[in-house]
């Protein structure tokens, strides 16, 4: 088996996406209304992965494998009824099975007494309906006879041809010569020879369609020699008249232009009544790499010079799936249903291709590059004398339109939809429902919305976090549940969704809600809140998040290591993400977590203030303006606001935050531009200049130093230098804390994000001391 | 003179063991000046020696975080040492020098007046810091001082010395001593 | 003697893997081969495919082997074309099954490469 031995690392990809569908579909699997399709798939999955497995001598796997697919065939019989228990016991035979796959794929053995139980307890449910099949498996070393022993002596055991209907064919091979071998005539120099054998349906001449015509039209395409056969020609008494009863093929030799595509549209209009079966031979074509053909295309036939005398290996050059005997395995495209006449294309055609992630990595990389490189020749054409080199600006322009769209498709190669994340979180939810005992039913919704991978990634920690908190400590026990009046199984919903440029998740419990009291008593136990300090309830809520504030309490049976909400916290600020938490007493609680949708790359305008250059996300931005002094009012004294599109908006001026000095203060002499966060709310930015849009690329401020409030990340602008990214949301804080003196403020009460809004929630920030 | 000499390739664990040296118990240690005093640290945790280039400004910082700055692609901070131990902002020139170091995962750049030696220096050279009182100087980032011909060096633990709630939120990230 | 044209097989299996061993086992004796991953991608696959021989796997999502072996026979252009089922052990219940869908032959999973080709000859060439 040494040349098959290439193919295991096939065999193990494909395994391990077996058993991800064999636990998903355990994980739905519940007494009540049966899914048999999601059964059958079930035992597929396991059935595969044995048969893989014996190929390659995993001869324990094998024998494991084979119990928990005589349990699973019980099942799609309904030979085995489904409880709870058979579920547990099913989940359990897939872990073992993913361990002894991992022990194949290292190449080590797995400890003994890894199977025993799960043996056992699965070959309790066999029982008597299973007493049938388990004598024909017998006992797990003899269970595969022919399987273990990779060479019999018996050749019987390994195949076997019914002689009856290997005579069958012969007879009828004797009868019917083959269309296609019966010109053993080479095929002349320049040209072509196609077989099209034409099968049309009865009712062909029902839809007014006459072959007659069709026939005519492929003569027009070269030499066609055509013989009609009779054999379903009924006798005359049977016959009707309106039916077909005929059947043709055609051997047509053509020039090389004449390609696929002129000899299907003959058939165009009745194609999907016919059986048309279309080959050419030629010698077969240069090896093309399949990614380059698209899919629908036939191939175009290869021209003249055909070697001589007979055509070696000719082999049939059809637009269906070949895929060249180079392709790794697991590599390369396949199509298995390129070609038109009479197939359907129903089928589900794979038209796509396996790439190393690294590969798509690198990809970003250099387009990210590229849009810097871009800014900086825009940075320099910025220079030149205005009314000249308008080509090269517009030339420029278009650079910037293609790097745009280039730099979209590149990220949404890499976007996948966040159901790889959710899908582990049924699982989850199951074990911490177990462990403490909870009853937990999880609903997910907005699975298919789409992040790049580089933030799927991150979300695995920070969601299992979420919701082992909420089951955890959020969550009541079922009894107290059906005391208060609730059902005793409580809700934890998960879901996902754009939202202005962003993904925002939330994950909601119907549990018992914050406890208030304990964790301001906590907080200022620690010092992190003054005692006597007044907060509002968002605002002690939020307190789970800082440094700090988890405990030991924190640590259940589940947590175990007590990771706190101000771990999940600062990772994900660092991706430039905010979490925030809704609670109300009694009803439950709603943590909101909000990310940029890529990592990567961001669309922003470049603003200056002073000497300094800022990038704030397009996403944001509402429009900038020049106001009118009329436009300006003080509010109360403390600070100024807008009258902009209706509304009074407040003024930021962004060089009293970032105490930048030589900048414009007074709004009219400057722009204001004019931003909204993610939950409406809105301000007016005021700032000396707006220097343009650009695409820039995210680079991390906190790898090598640290977050810091109002920024999300940093750039590199086409001079070299670094701009910081501006966050709105964290601006908006700032600035409601009087940082506007220039300095942050003493102490460590959190802002209160006091806009009711049901959205996302900005996380809170330590305030600095200087 | 090139605007950047970079030192062999450093790992970037932090567990900084020993190089090969001929002596087991000797490491090398970058010297440079801030004023009058000379300083060192580790060479293992110098990535490279870069002259200054302007930063970009970061807001509401002490003033011994200058800036940011480019660094082939990503970005890191630079910190003014002078600035750091109370001797006010830097009055910078091209002539003036950035030590680039990598501290755990951290890549920093400190700003200083110019380069001065590269020291092999024993264990047993080093003597401990005096002992002044704490408020005075905050010995942490001290990790010993060193007496080479008439000159006293000041050993830094780089780790330390930036470390704080300023720089680092945390600080148990900060690397481990290197001596 | 005739110019010898290359014989086609097509495998059918829902498995990934089977079918990347099946294909390189006779690729690597000269044959030509086409992959399908369930029974009704076999179908239209055949449908613009001279196939010479179908091996199918038995257990596979939208259409099983099973069936497609029946629905094969009964297109009259396929009444004689060689088929072979994958089965796992010598299981005579799914053998029975097959012979009377019309299989041709049998040939037990995992399989020997050997085996698979001397089969293959013998039943189409």
């Amino acid at each position: 088996m040494d040349d098959l031995s290439r193919f295991k690392q096939t065999y193990f990809d494909e395994s391990a996406e077996l058993l991800a569908v064999a636990e998903a579909g355990l994980l739905r699997l519940a007494p009540g209304e049966i899914d048999m399709d999601e059964v059958n798939a079930i035992f597929r999955a396991v059935h595969s992965i044995k048969g893989g497995g014996g190929a390659f001598g995993f001869n324990d796997l094998v024998a494991f494998a084979h119990e928990f697919e005589t349990v699973m065939d019980g099942v799609r019989n309904a030979e085995i009824p489904v409880t709870t228990e058979l579920v547990d016991t099913l989940i359990r035979a897939n872990d073992v099975l993913a361990r002894l796959l991992s022990h194949a794929a290292d190449e080590t053995d797995a400890p003994a007494g890894t199977t025993g139980d799960t043996v056992a307890a699965l070959r309790r449910f066999l029982g008597k309906a299973g007493e049938q099949a388990d004598e024909a498996a017998t006992t797990p070393s003899a269970a595969i006879p022919a399987a273990a022993a990779l060479y019999p002596d018996d050749e019987d055991d390994e195949a076997g041809i019914f002689g009856d209907a290997l005579a069958a064919i012969q007879a009828a091979r004797d009868d019917q010569p083959e269309p296609v071998a019966s010109g053993p005539a080479p095929v002349p120099e320049g040209k072509v020879r196609w077989t099209i054998v034409f099968r049309p349906k009865a009712e062909l001449l029902l839809s007014g369609n006459e072959p007659a015509y069709m026939l005519r039209a492929l003569r027009r395409l070269g030499e066609a020699e055509v013989v009609c056969h009779l054999d379903r020609l009924p006798s005359l008494r049977d016959l009707d008249a309106e039916l077909l009863h005929l059947s043709w093929t055609v051997t047509l030799l053509a020039d090389p232009q004449v390609d696929r595509a002129r000899i299907d549209d003959v058939f165009e209009f009745v194609a999907d009544d016919c059986d048309i079966r279309i080959s050419a031979e030629a010698p077969p074509p240069a090896i093309i790499p399949p990614t380059v053909i698209p899919p629908a295309e036939p191939e175009p036939v290869p021209a003249a010079n055909l070697p001589q005398p007979a055509a070696p290996a000719a082999a049939p050059v059809t637009p269906a799936a070949t895929t060249s005997g180079a392709a790794k395995p697991g590599d390369g495209a396949k199509r298995t249903n390129g070609g038109t006449g009479g197939g359907d294309h129903a089928g589900p055609t794979t038209h796509t291709i396996r790439v190393d992630l690294d590969k798509i990595d690198r990809l970003v990389n250099m387009v990210g590059e590229m849009v810097i490189t871009q800014a900086m020749i825009a940075e320099h054409l910025r220079d030149l004398p205005p009314g000249q080199f308008q080509e090269l600006l517009e030339g420029l322009e278009g650079l910037a339109q293609h790097t745009r769209e280039l730099r979209e498709s590149v990220m949404s190669i890499r976007a996948q939809p966040v159901s790889s994340v959710f899908s582990r979180m049924p699982r989850l939810v199951r074990e911490c429902a177990a462990v403490t005992g909870k009853e937990v039913m999880l609903v997910t919704s907005g699975e298919t919305t789409e992040v790049d991978k580089t933030v799927v990634e991150n979300l695995v920690d920070p969601l299992t976090h979420m919701i082992r908190n909420s089951i955890d400590h959020g969550l009541e026990s079922p009894e107290e549940r059906e005391r208060i009046g609730k059902p005793r199984a409580g809700t934890v919903h998960l879901s996902a969704a754009h939202r202005s440029g962003r993904i925002v998740i939330e994950v909601t419990d119907d549990g018992r809600g914050i406890n208030r009291a304990k964790v301001l008593s906590k907080a200022i136990e620690k010092g992190l809140v003054q005692p006597g300090a007044s907060l509002s309830d968002e605002e002690i809520d939020n307190l789970i998040f800082l440094p700090g504030f988890s405990t030991a309490d924190q640590v259940s049976n589940l947590s175990g290591r007590g990771v706190g909400m101000d771990v999940v916290r600062r990772n994900i600020s660092s991706l430039g993400g905010r979490i925030g938490v809704y609670s109300t007493p009694g009803e439950g609680s709603r943590f909101v977590l909000s990310l940029p949708l890529t990592l990567a790359v961001l669309d922003g305008m470049v603003i200056s203030v002073g000497e300094e250059r800022f990038v704030l996300p397009l996403t944001n931005i509402v429009e900038s303006l020049r106001p009118k002094p009329a436009d300006l009012h003080g509010l109360v004294n403390k600070c100024d606001v807008m009258m902009a599109r209706g509304e009074y908006v407040r003024l930021v001026h962004l060089h009293r935050l970032f105490d930048i000095p030589k900048a414009i203060d007074d709004a009219t002499k400057g722009l204001v531009v004019l931003v909204e966060t993610e939950d409406g709310s809105r301000l007016g930015l005021v700032v000396d200049e707006v220097l343009g849009q650009q695409q820039v690329v995210i680079k991390s401020l906190e790898s090598n130093f640290r977050r810091l409030d109002g920024v999300a990340a940093a750039t590199i602008l086409g001079d070299g230098r670094v701009a910081l990214i501006l966050d709105v949301a964290g601006l908006r804080e700032m600035s409601r804390h009087g940082a506007g003196n220039g300095n942050a403020s003493a102490g460590s009460t959190p802002p209160s994000p006091s806009l009711p809004a049901p959205a996302d929630k900005s996380d809170q920030r330590q305030r600095q001391t200087v | 003179m090139s605007s950047s000499t970079a030192i062999a390739p450093v790992s970037s664990r932090t567990d900084l063991q020993p190089s090969g040296t001929a002596n087991g118990s000797e490491e090398q240690y970058v010297t440079f000046t801030v004023g009058s005093e000379e300083y060192g640290v580790n060479i293992l945790a110098v990535r490279e020696i870069r002259g200054w280039t302007p930063e970009s400004r970061l807001p509401n910082l002490p003033d011994y975080v200058r800036g940011v700055i480019n660094l082939r692609g990503i970005i890191i901070p630079i910190f003014d040492l002078r600035a750091r131990f109370g001797g006010g902002q830097t009055q910078v020139t091209k002539r003036h020098v950035v030590v680039v170091m990598q501290v755990g995962e951290r890549t920093r750049g400190i700003l200083v007046d110019a380069i001065s030696d590269i020291l092999a220096i024993g264990h047993d050279a080093i003597k401990p810091p005096p002992d002044v009182d704490s408020g005075l100087i905050d010995a942490e980032y001290l990790s010993g001082l060193y007496t080479a011909e008439n000159r006293m060096v000041t050993l830094l633990n780089v780790g330390k010395l930036f470390a704080g709630e300023h720089v680092d939120q945390d600080a148990s990230r900060a690397a481990l001593e290197p001596t | 003697m005739e110019p010898s044209v290359k014989k086609k097989v097509m495998t059918v299996d829902d498995s990934r893997t089977m079918r990347d061993m099946v294909s390189f086992t006779l690729r690597g004796a000269g044959y030509d081969v086409v992959e399908a991953a369930d029974g009704q991608q076999a179908m239209s696959a055949i449908a613009t495919n001279k196939v010479d021989l179908v091996i199918t796997d038995l257990n596979m999502p939208v259409m099983d082997g099973l069936t497609l072996i029946r629905k094969l026979r009964a297109i009259p252009a396929h009444r004689t074309l060689p088929i072979l089922m994958l089965t796992t052990e010598a299981d005579e219940s799914k053998k029975a099954e097959g012979r009377a869908a019309g299989a041709t032959g049998w040939i037990v999973k995992p399989f020997n490469p050997d085996k698979l080709v001397s089969v293959v000859q013998k039943v189409c060439g």
